[in-house]
């Protein structure tokens, strides 16, 4: 009997057998409909390559040559101990590479092919520079936008769910930190955390900080609308404890938003991890960062060698824009999914 | 009141076995800003194991918040305030006298663990109004069937995913492996509520409340799932509480039916004696609203609106819109008696026309001279907007101020 049932659900439009519908709805959800989307829009298309070239570039950079796979600049400058120089901080001035000091680019008068983009006052191949500055920029923005996202996810959606009291509670907390201007809020936890010695992995962990609220305001909003939701009270009344239900469906139907907002983020986190380096307060040398590199290249040698100041200014807009690109266009791609 | 007699002990002792729901005097209240909503107040029945029982009302009546104050899933700021609730001799809710006169919980009331551990889900479960909504629609449908009866059976989860699938086919959906993998969003409202009731049935509960399920479904789908819910129902055994407003649904699926209106449970039958031989004045009135292939009458609506649980209607709450009000209406609360019995069930109701409630119904006068049809409804309208006294009021000013309120309306 149940069959005859379905069979006739089934020759109903929309129904259960409808190919046609099927594959178009199959074809708007997930991540080949994303990029197709992302593919379409030619802005979205070029930040999508630029933050894929960042990421290829901050990928490879740091694998040695021994190791038989892709090295990009001369690695010889330095080992393979600093790949990620925030958690292997180099203590030890590199040496000095083959050229000249302060040489100028390949395509200037009086520069070399060995060193595309010159050489930095100590010699060094500034090519090899900005490339290991991908990697320490990348893994900055990534993992500050990562602190800022987990954080939010966690106090967000607890309370959103949970309202009330506790709602009040985090909101307020939260709030009070949104209030603080974000760089002396990073600046006042790098020098308070730090003890006097700036360090990258401070300013790492002072931007995510200051990233919780953004992200927890996001996540609330749009958990005060799941919460209302039929399958919320399905599930509580199937017994499902809370935080279950926070984990499986709270969080997964309310964070659309928000990876596209981390998407931003990233791009943003880099300028500011980069700005507290230029002042100082984030990467120190000789780690390859193109905020403190800017910083060097700014203060002392700026008319002597313009190309210094250059190069990781050039790289810093370059990879801002193409996530910002790329966000975008992510934001359009995922918008009907955000408004549904 | 006076009138109240033991109708429990005098009702049970004819019946089967033990109830396996018994819901006695449950009074849930919303504590507003605008003031306490008793969105339901002083209901009691009871669910046998094997039977569907209706609980029927306009919306508003109370339904739903009755029905999830059985699984005390009612949410701020609602609240259970009194009455008891027993399922199989385990108690859900109930309240005793504390040592400084103040009441509070029976400590044999189960926890809210072993609620959420022991009741929800397991034994009690629910089949929610809309099925588009029912369902997350991030993940997979058998993904949360299989995910549910993980958790609640402790099955591994290459068994739970055959589980799965099985339960599936059981609820008479097509290509049960295929459809395992889709999305929500794939699936119809029939096949959705198809799902739904597959994961209310994935940890044979014996009770299922199924509020509204067909509400959202046209016409032809729903008879689909109540023909699949009246197949289930017999192969599984589960006992069904079918909160509905259709009283066509009532009378395909239901052995028995409460009729509620404005928290209040004003008749209790089972349904062919609720159809035939009706004893409230409101389910008449619902009655004679619905089209009946066994009666070629026009249809009639039910005068007015139903007022706002915040400040009910003195004297019967049903007496503003009723036909056979009389003045002893308007000031005696009726209690929901046993007039008559059908099948070894008592036939309850909320009326004083009946003899049993011996109010002076007969010699009261009538009261429906003194409004129009239209008035009875405005008249609620202007008495739940003031609160307070004005129940006591005569008719008249109450009649000015409604007039008032309706132009500053129309403007």
């Amino acid at each position: 009997m149940a069959t005859t049932e379905s069979q006739l659900d089934e020759q109903r439009p929309g129904g259960a057998g409808d190919e046609t519908v099927d594959e178009e709805v199959e074809a708007r959800v997930g991540w080949r409909y994303t990029l197709a989307t992302v593919k379409r829009d030619t802005t979205a298309r070029i930040g999508f390559y630029i933050v894929a070239i960042v990421l290829f570039i901050a990928t490879f950079a740091g694998v040695d040559s021994n190791l038989s796979t892709i090295t990009l600049g001369r690695v010889s400058d330095y080992t393979a101990a600093q790949a990620l120089p925030i958690f292997d901080h180099p203590t030890q001035i590199p040496p000095p590479g083959e050229g000249t000091a302060n040489q100028p680019p390949a395509f200037v008068d009086g520069g070399s092919l060995s060193n595309p983009l010159g050489t930095d006052p100590q010699g060094r191949d500034y090519f090899t520079r900005i490339v290991y500055g991908s990697q320490v920029s990348v893994s900055v923005g990534i993992i500050s936008t990562a602190i800022g996202l987990i954080g939010g996810t966690i106090i967000g959606s607890i309370s959103g769910y949970y309202g009330g009291r506790v709602d009040d509670v985090l909101m307020r907390a939260v709030e009070t930190l949104y209030a603080i201007p974000p760089l002396v809020l990073i600046i006042v936890f790098i020098v308070f955390i730090s003890g006097g010695s700036p360090d990258i992995r401070f300013a790492v962990v002072g931007v995510g900080i200051t990233f919780i609220p953004v992200f927890a305001r996001i996540i609330r909003s749009r958990v005060l609308s799941v919460r209302e939701m039929d399958y919320i009270e399905a599930a509580r009344a199937a017994g499902v404890k809370d935080r279950t239900i926070i984990r499986r469906h709270v969080i997964p139907n309310s964070f659309a938003p928000v990876m596209v907002y981390a998407t931003l983020q990233i791009g943003v986190t880099i300028l500011i991890v980069a700005g507290l380096s230029f002042l100082g307060y984030g990467a120190q040398p000789p780690t390859p960062d193109w905020g403190e590199m800017l910083r060097i290249a700014h203060g002392r040698y700026m008319h002597a060698n313009i190309w210094l100041s250059i190069w990781p200014g050039v790289a810093i807009l370059v990879t801002i824009m193409g996530f910002n690109l790329f966000g975008d266009g992510l934001q359009d791609a995922l918008d009907p999914r955000i408004n549904d | 009141m006076g009138y109240r007699t033991h109708w429990i002990h005098e009702s049970t002792t004819n019946m089967r076995s033990e109830p396996l729901l018994r819901v006695e005097n449950l009074k849930t209240q919303f504590f507003t800003e605008t003031g306490t909503v008793r969105a339901v107040d002083g209901i009691s029945f009871e669910v046998y194991e094997g039977e569907i029982v209706g609980l029927v009302g306009e919306s508003g009546a109370g339904k739903s918040v009755a029905s999830m104050s059985l699984l005390r899933l009612v949410e701020n700021p609602g609240e259970i305030v009194g009455g008891t609730i027993e399922y199989r001799g385990q108690t859900i809710f109930d309240l005793e006298d504390g040592p400084d006169g103040e009441l509070r919980e029976h400590p044999e009331m189960l926890s809210e663990s072993e609620m959420r551990e022991q009741i929800r889900g397991r034994e009690i479960a629910v089949i929610f109004q809309d099925p588009m909504e029912s369902l997350n629609p991030v993940f997979t449908v058998g993904g949360q069937l299989r995910e549910f009866i993980e958790l609640n059976r402790k099955l591994g989860s290459e068994a739970a995913k055959a589980e799965a699938i099985e339960m599936l086919r059981e609820v008479g959906i097509p290509d049960p492996e295929e459809r395992y993998e889709e999305y929500p969003h794939q699936f119809s409202g029939g096949m959705r509520q198809r799902v739904l009731i597959a994961m209310a049935l994935a940890c044979e509960p014996n009770l299922i409340i199924a509020d509204e399920p067909t509400t959202a479904l046209d016409v032809t789908v729903e008879g689909q799932i109540i023909d699949l819910v009246d197949d289930l129902q017999e192969r599984y055994d589960t006992s069904f509480l079918w909160v509905t407003h259709d009283m066509g649904v009532v009378a395909e699926i239901c052995d028995r039916v409460n009729v509620m209106y404005l928290g209040e449970i004003v008749e209790q039958a089972p349904v062919d004696e609720l159809f035939y031989e009706t004893k409230h004045p409101y389910t008449t009135a619902l009655l004679n609203s619905m089209p009946r292939p066994d009666r070629a009458t026009e249809l009639e609506p039910i005068e007015g609106v139903m007022p706002e649980a915040i400040n009910p209607p003195s004297g019967c709450r049903f007496h503003p819109r009723c036909p056979d009000a009389r003045e002893v209406c308007t000031r005696v609360h009726p209690e929901t008696l046993d007039v008559d019995r059908a099948d070894g069930y008592p036939h309850r109701a909320a009326c004083l026309k009946h003899d049993v409630f011996d109010a002076g119904y007969e010699e009261s006068p009538p009261l429906l001279d003194d409004r129009g049809p239209d008035e009875s409804g405005a008249m609620t309208t202007g008495a739940e907007t003031d609160g307070g006294s004005e129940t006591d009021r005569p008719t008249s000013e109450a009649e000015a101020e409604t007039d008032r309120e309706s132009g500053e309306h129309r403007e």
